[in-house]
C-alpha cells in the first residue's frame, strides 16, 4: 500500500512538472510583455486560442507538423498587427489603458473565433504515435506530454538563449532595467517594443498548439489557463523570467501534490500559494526590488 | 466649470434620477433596467473613489461587490433578516474583508497592484464557488427573496412593487453618494487628489501615504458592497458570477467611459454601459465582439470618457 | 459555422413579416414595440448564446424555429401567428438570465418562457416564472430539482432526469462490464447530484463505488484523477464531467491507453461533445437523450431531414427538446383553448405528445403532479465511425423512460396550485 502511494505520488509529481512547464510557457510570454512594455495582456488566452484554431485549420493541409511550426509565427504576426495599431499608442500612459484595451480585445478574440469555427467543440488531430503511452507501468508518460516537455524546454531555452545572447535580447534586457537609457543610446525602442510583444505571442500561440492536442478546441480554451498565469507570475516574482518559469513549475506541482492528498483542492491550492507568497515576500520568490512601487 | 453650472448639472442628475421609471419606459426601458443602473451607478463611483480620485487601480472590486450580494443574501436566506439589516450585514462582511486584503497590499502600486486585486478577486470567486453547503457553489443562492419593509407606520412593498425598489435603491444610493461627495470635499479628499496627482511630491509633504491609500480603499470597497447588497436584492439570487473579474472590468470602464476625473462621470458611462449591453444583447448574438470593441474604441479614442470631453469641449 | 439562418428568422426582438419598415422603425426607436396588425402570441427563449454551452443553446434555437415554422403552418396558436423572442442568457450568468427573463415577462409581455440548458439558470429562472405566473417550459436543464424538490405548477421539463439516466445506463454497465465503478465527478452542486444519483442506482443493482475524485470545473489536466482511477483498479470508470471537461478527461485517458484496461463510461452525453472528440477517443458506454438514427421509427427521417436542410447537420437531442418544447406550448393552448397558464398547465397534466414529436419508439408523456415528460433514453457505444459521416453513436437499447424513472414520492415534487 505504502509503495502504492509513493508510486501515485511520483506520477503526480511528474505529472504536475508536465502541466507545470506548459503553464510557464504560457506566463512566460505574458510576463515578457509585461515586464518591457508594463501591459498586462489579457488578451494572451485569446491568442492561445488563435494559435490553436490556425493550427486546427491549417492540419488538412501541412499536417500536424507542419501546423506547429507555422500557427505560432503567425499568431504573432497578427499580435504584431494589434500591438501597432492599438498597443502602441498606450505606452507610457496609466497601465490602466492597456488593461482595459486587452480586456476588450479579450471579449472580441472569444466572439470571434467562435463566430468563424463555431461554438462546439471541434476534433483536433495528434498523429497517432503520440498519442500512446511509453510503457505500461508510466502509462501518464505518453508521447504526447513527453513531446509537450520537450517543446517547452526547447521553446524556453531557445527565449533564454535569444535573451542572453542575441543583440535583440540584450536591449530587451536592459530595456526592463531602465527603457530610458536604453533609447538614449540609440535604440529604436518601438520597434524593441514590438518585436518583444511578437516573441510573447509567439509563446502564447505555441502553448496553444499544444493545448489543443490535450483539451478539447473550443473558443474558451483561453478562458481557464490565463489566471494559472497571472499566479505564476505573482508567485515567481514580477520582472524575473526566471522566477516565472520558476512560478509556473511550482504551480504544477503543487497540483499534482494536491490531487493526491486533496483531490478537490488543487484548483485552490495555487491561489493558496499565492496567498503565502504575498504575506512572506510580496515581490514574489525572484522578483526584483523597486518593482513594487 | 463655474459653480453656478455644477449646481445646475446636478440638479438635472437628480431629476434624471427622480423620475427615471417613468422616463424609461418611454425610451423602451423598464423600470428593472433603471434599477440595475442604479446599482452599478453606484458600484462604478464607488470604484472610481479609489481610481479617479486617489489614482489607484484595483481590478478586483467585483470581490467585495460579491461579498456585499453574498452577505446580504445569505442574511435573508440563512437568517430571516430584514432587508437593511441584509444589508449592512453584506457591508460589513466586504469591508471587513476589504480591510485586511487593504492591508496586505497598500505597498504596491500600478500594474502589480492590479494583478493582485485580480487574483484575491478571484480567490473569492473561487471560494464562493467551492463552499458549496454555504453558497450554493456554482447554482448560487436561490429560495430567498427580498421582502418588503415594514416601517411600523407605512410599509414598503419592494417585493411584488418593481418601482417601490427603484426609489428604495435610489434612496440607498443617494445616501452612500452624499457620503463620498463628503468625503471628497474634506481635507482628507483633498489629499487623495494630491497623491493622484504626485505620490511623492505628497509623501514630501507629509501625507501618509499608505494610510491614506489604504482608507480609501476601504471606502471604495464598502460602497461598493452596498451595491452587491442591492444587486441581490433586485435579483433575488446571487452567484460566484458577481464576484468574477468580468465584472471588476465592467466596472472600470464605467468609469472611464463616463469620465473618471468628474464625480457623476462612472454613474453616466454606467448608464450607457448598462443600456447598451441589455439592448445590444438582445439584437444579436456577437454582442461579446460589441462590448469588447466599446472597452477598445473607449481607450484609443475617448480616454477621458463623456464628461471629460463635455468639459474640455467647454473650455474650447 | 455561422448559423446566419438566427436573423433571418428571429426577426430581432418584434415579430413581424414584412422587414423593411419595420427595420427603419427599429433602428430609430430601439426599444420600442411596433404595433403589428394581428397581434401574435409571444414565446420567449432566455438561453445561452454565448460560453461553453452556447452550441447546446444554439441547437435548441433551431429546433424551436423548426416547431414555429410548423405551427404558424397550421394556423398558429389559437389562430394567432406565433413569435420567438430570444434572449442571450450568457452560459453561466444567473443574473444575467434572470435579467433577460424579467425583460421577456415584463416588458416583452410573453406568453410562455423557455429556457434554461444551464440547470442553475433553470432555476433562477423557474423563481421568476413563478412569481409572475407564466408558463415555463424547460428544455434541456437536467437537475432532478426542477420537477424535484424545486418543483413548481408552471414549470414543466422536456429532458429527462439525472435519475433516469443514472438508471437507464447503470443496468447496463453492471450487466456487460462489472460491478466495480470509480466516479471522476465535476466539483460541483450539479456534479454532486450527478454522483449520488448513479452511486445510487448501480448500489440498487449490485454495484459498488471503488472511489472517486471531484475535478474542478474547468480542470485542464485530467492525469492526476486518471492515475487515482487506474491504482484503485475498477470494472468501469464513470466520467461524470460534461461538455468540454468531458473531452479533455476523454482525450487524456484515451492517450493514457485506460481503455485497454478499464472500462470507460459515463452518464450523460451530447452529440455536440462527441463531435469535438477525435475518432480514436469517441468510445464508451454513454446514455443519449434522442438520437437521430432510429430506423423503423416513423417521421424520425422527415424531422431529420428537415433540420439538415435548414442546418446542414443532424439534428441533436438539443434540437428535439426545443422543438418538443415550442409545440408543447402550441398543442397545450389547444387543448385548454386558452393562454392562461393555469389553464395550460392543467392541461398538460398527464399529456401525450403525438408521434410526430413525441419522435421515438415509447409515449412521450408530461407526468401528472410532476410536469417532468417521460419518453426514451437511448444507451449505447460512442463509435469512430458508423453508418454515416454523422453516425457518432451504436444505440444498443432504448430504454422506457416511465420505467427507470423514480416514483413521485421519491422524486420530492410536492406541487402547489395557486388558488
Amino acid at each position: 500500500m505504502a509503495r502504492r502511494m509513493s508510486q501515485v505520488v511520483l506520477f503526480n509529481v511528474f505529472n504536475g512538472l508536465i502541466v507545470g512547464a506548459f503553464y510557464a510557457l504560457m506566463a512566460l510570454g505574458l510576463s515578457l510583455i509585461l515586464n518591457l512594455s508594463g501591459v498586462i495582456n489579457f488578451a494572451h488566452g485569446g491568442f492561445l486560442a488563435l494559435g490553436a484554431y490556425l493550427a486546427y485549420t491549417l492540419i488538412p493541409y501541412i499536417g500536424f507538423w507542419g501546423a506547429l511550426i507555422l500557427a505560432p509565427p503567425l499568431t504573432a504576426a497578427l499580435g504584431l498587427v494589434i500591438e501597432w495599431l492599438l498597443i502602441r499608442p498606450l505606452y507610457g500612459k496609466d497601465p490602466l489603458y492597456s488593461l482595459l484595451l486587452t480586456f476588450g480585445l479579450a471579449y472580441i478574440f472569444e466572439d470571434v473565433t467562435r463566430l468563424i469555427w463555431g461554438a462546439q467543440s471541434v476534433p483536433f488531430q495528434v498523429p497517432a504515435w503520440l498519442m500512446t503511452s511509453l510503457s505500461s507501468q508510466y502509462f501518464f508518460l505518453t508521447g504526447y506530454r513527453v513531446f509537450m516537455m520537450i517543446i517547452v524546454a526547447a521553446a524556453v531555452g531557445g527565449l533564454f538563449a535569444v535573451l542572453k545572447y542575441t543583440r535583440l535580447g540584450m536591449r530587451i534586457r536592459a530595456g526592463t532595467r531602465d527603457l530610458d537609457t536604453v533609447s538614449t543610446l540609440g535604440v529604436n525602442v518601438r520597434v524593441l517594443r514590438s518585436l518583444n510583444f511578437g516573441i510573447g505571442i509567439y509563446m502564447a500561440g505555441l502553448a496553444g498548439v499544444l493545448a489543443a492536442g490535450l483539451l478539447g478546441l473550443s473558443p474558451t480554451i483561453g478562458a481557464n489557463l490565463i489566471m494559472p498565469s497571472f499566479v505564476a507570475i505573482i508567485v515567481g516574482g514580477l520582472g524575473s523570467l526566471l522566477g516565472t518559469l520558476l512560478g509556473g513549475l511550482m504551480i504544477g506541482v503543487a497540483s499534482g501534490l494536491a490531487a493526491v492528498y486533496f483531490p478537490s483542492a488543487t484548483e485552490a491550492v495555487i491561489y493558496v500559494m499565492m496567498g503565502l507568497v504575498l504575506l512572506v515576500r510580496p515581490r514574489g520568490l525572484l522578483g526584483e526590488e523597486g518593482r513594487v512601487h | 466649470m463655474s459653480a453656478a453650472l455644477v449646481r445646475a448639472f446636478n440638479a438635472a442628475i437628480c431629476l434624471l434620477l427622480l423620475f427615471m421609471p417613468f422616463w424609461m419606459g418611454a425610451i423602451g426601458g423598464y423600470t428593472e433596467l433603471a434599477t440595475r443602473i442604479v446599482v452599478m451607478g453606484l458600484a462604478a463611483m464607488s470604484l472610481n473613489f479609489l481610481l479617479g480620485f486617489t489614482g489607484v487601480l484595483s481590478f478586483g472590486h467585483a470581490a467585495y461587490f460579491g461579498l456585499g450580494a453574498y452577505g446580504a443574501a445569505m442574511a435573508i436566506k440563512y437568517l430571516g433578516a430584514g432587508t437593511i439589516p441584509a444589508i449592512g450585514l453584506g457591508t460589513v462582511v466586504a469591508t471587513v474583508a476589504a480591510m485586511i486584503i487593504g492591508a496586505l497590499i497598500v505597498r504596491l502600486r500600478g500594474v502589480y497592484f492590479a494583478m493582485v486585486t485580480i487574483a484575491f478577486g478571484q480567490v473569492f470567486y473561487f471560494i464562493a464557488f467551492r463552499w458549496n453547503a454555504l453558497t450554493g457553489g456554482d447554482d448560487g443562492l436561490t429560495g430567498w427573496h427580498r421582502l418588503p419593509i415594514d416601517f411600523g407606520f407605512a410599509r414598503l412593498d419592494i417585493f411584488q412593487n418593481d418601482k417601490a425598489f427603484y426609489y428604495f435603491a435610489l434612496a440607498i444610493f443617494a445616501i452612500c453618494v452624499g457620503a463620498m461627495a463628503k468625503l471628497l470635499d474634506s481635507p482628507f479628499g483633498r489629499s487623495l487628489i494630491a497623491i493622484r496627482e504626485n505620490e511623492r511630491r505628497a509623501r514630501f509633504l507629509g501625507v501618509p501615504i499608505e494610510w491614506h491609500v489604504w482608507f480609501s480603499f476601504v471606502i471604495s470597497c464598502l460602497f461598493v458592497s452596498v451595491a452587491g447588497a442591492l444587486y441581490a436584492l433586485l435579483n433575488n439570487f446571487t452567484d460566484p458570477r458577481a464576484l468574477r473579474f468580468d465584472l471588476s472590468g465592467n466596472f472600470v470602464i464605467m468609469a472611464v467611459l463616463g469620465g473618471m476625473r468628474s464625480f457623476w462621470g462612472p454613474l453616466i458611462g454606467a448608464a450607457i454601459f448598462v443600456a447598451l449591453q441589455d439592448y445590444v444583447s438582445s439584437h444579436t448574438q456577437n454582442w461579446m465582439s460589441v462590448i469588447g470593441l466599446v472597452f477598445v474604441l473607449v481607450v484609443r479614442f475617448f480616454p477621458r470618457g463623456v464628461l471629460g470631453m463635455l468639459r474640455s469641449g467647454a473650455k474650447a | 459555422m455561422a448559423n446566419s439562418n438566427w436573423r433571418a428568422r428571429i426577426s430581432r426582438r418584434t415579430l413581424v413579416k414584412s422587414g423593411a419598415a419595420l427595420a427603419a422603425a427599429q433602428f430609430a426607436s430601439p426599444f420600442v414595440m411596433s404595433a403589428r396588425a394581428a397581434d401574435p402570441v409571444r414565446i420567449g427563449l432566455d438561453n445561452p448564446l454565448t460560453g461553453a454551452y452556447a452550441a447546446n443553446g444554439k441547437n435548441e434555437l433551431v429546433g424551436c424555429q423548426m416547431a414555429l415554422d410548423e405551427i404558424n403552418a397550421k394556423g398558429g396558436i389559437l389562430g394567432r401567428p406565433a413569435g420567438l423572442v430570444v434572449e442571450d442568457s450568457s452560459t453561466g450568468d444567473a443574473g444575467t438570465a434572470v435579467q433577460k427573463a424579467r425583460k421577456l415577462i415584463d416588458s416583452d409581455k410573453v406568453d410562455f418562457l423557455l429556457g434554461n440548458v444551464n440547470s442553475a439558470l433553470s432555476l433562477a429562472m423557474a423563481q421568476v416564472s413563478n412569481e409572475k405566473g407564466i408558463l415555463q417550459i424547460v428544455p434541456g436543464g437536467h437537475t432532478d430539482a426542477i420537477t424535484g424538490a424545486s418543483c413548481h405548477w408552471n414549470v414543466f421539463r422536456v429532458c429527462n432526469t439525472t435519475q433516469m439516466e443514472a438508471a437507464a445506463v447503470c443496468a447496463a454497465l453492471i450487466k456487460q462490464y462489472g460491478k466495480k465503478f470509480y466516479y471522476i465527478t465535476p466539483d460541483y452542486a450539479f456534479g454532486h447530484t450527478l454522483e449520488s444519483g448513479m452511486v445510487k442506482a448501480a448500489g440498487a443493482l449490485g454495484g459498488e463505488r471503488v472511489g472517486g475524485d471531484l475535478a474542478p470545473l474547468g480542470a485542464v489536466d485530467f492525469s492526476s484523477y486518471l492515475i487515482n482511477a487506474q491504482a484503485a483498479n475498477p470494472d468501469v470508470l464513470i466520467f461524470l464531467v460534461q461538455g468540454d471537461d468531458m473531452l479533455n478527461a476523454m482525450k487524456q485517458a484515451v492517450q493514457f491507453g485506460l481503455q485497454n484496461k478499464v472500462h470507460l463510461a459515463g452518464s450523460q452525453q451530447e452529440m455536440e461533445p462527441l463531435e469535438g472528440l477525435p475518432p480514436e477517443a469517441r468510445i464508451g458506454t454513454w446514455v443519449l437523450e434522442w438520437y437521430w438514427n432510429q430506423p423503423g421509427v416513423p417521421h424520425v427521417a422527415e424531422f431529420v431531414e428537415a433540420t439538415k436542410k435548414r442546418t446542414g447537420r443532424v439534428p441533436t437531442a438539443r434540437t428535439w427538446f426545443g422543438y418538443v418544447s415550442v409545440w408543447t406550448c402550441a398543442l397545450a393552448a389547444a387543448k385548454a383553448n386558452s393562454l392562461k397558464a393555469v389553464d395550460m398547465a392543467k392541461a398538460l397534466q398527464d399529456f401525450h405528445l403525438p408521434p410526430e414529436i413525441a419522435l421515438g419508439p415509447n409515449p412521450a408523456f408530461y407526468r401528472a403532479g410532476q410536469n417532468q415528460l417521460l419518453a426514451s433514453l437511448f444507451v449505447g457505444n460512442a463509435q469512430a465511425s458508423g453508418s454515416a459521416p454523422d453516425d457518432l453513436f451504436h444505440v444498443t437499447e432504448v430504454v422506457n423512460g416511465a420505467q427507470v424513472a423514480s416514483s413521485l414520492e421519491e422524486s420530492g415534487c410536492k406541487m402547489t396550485w395557486p388558488t
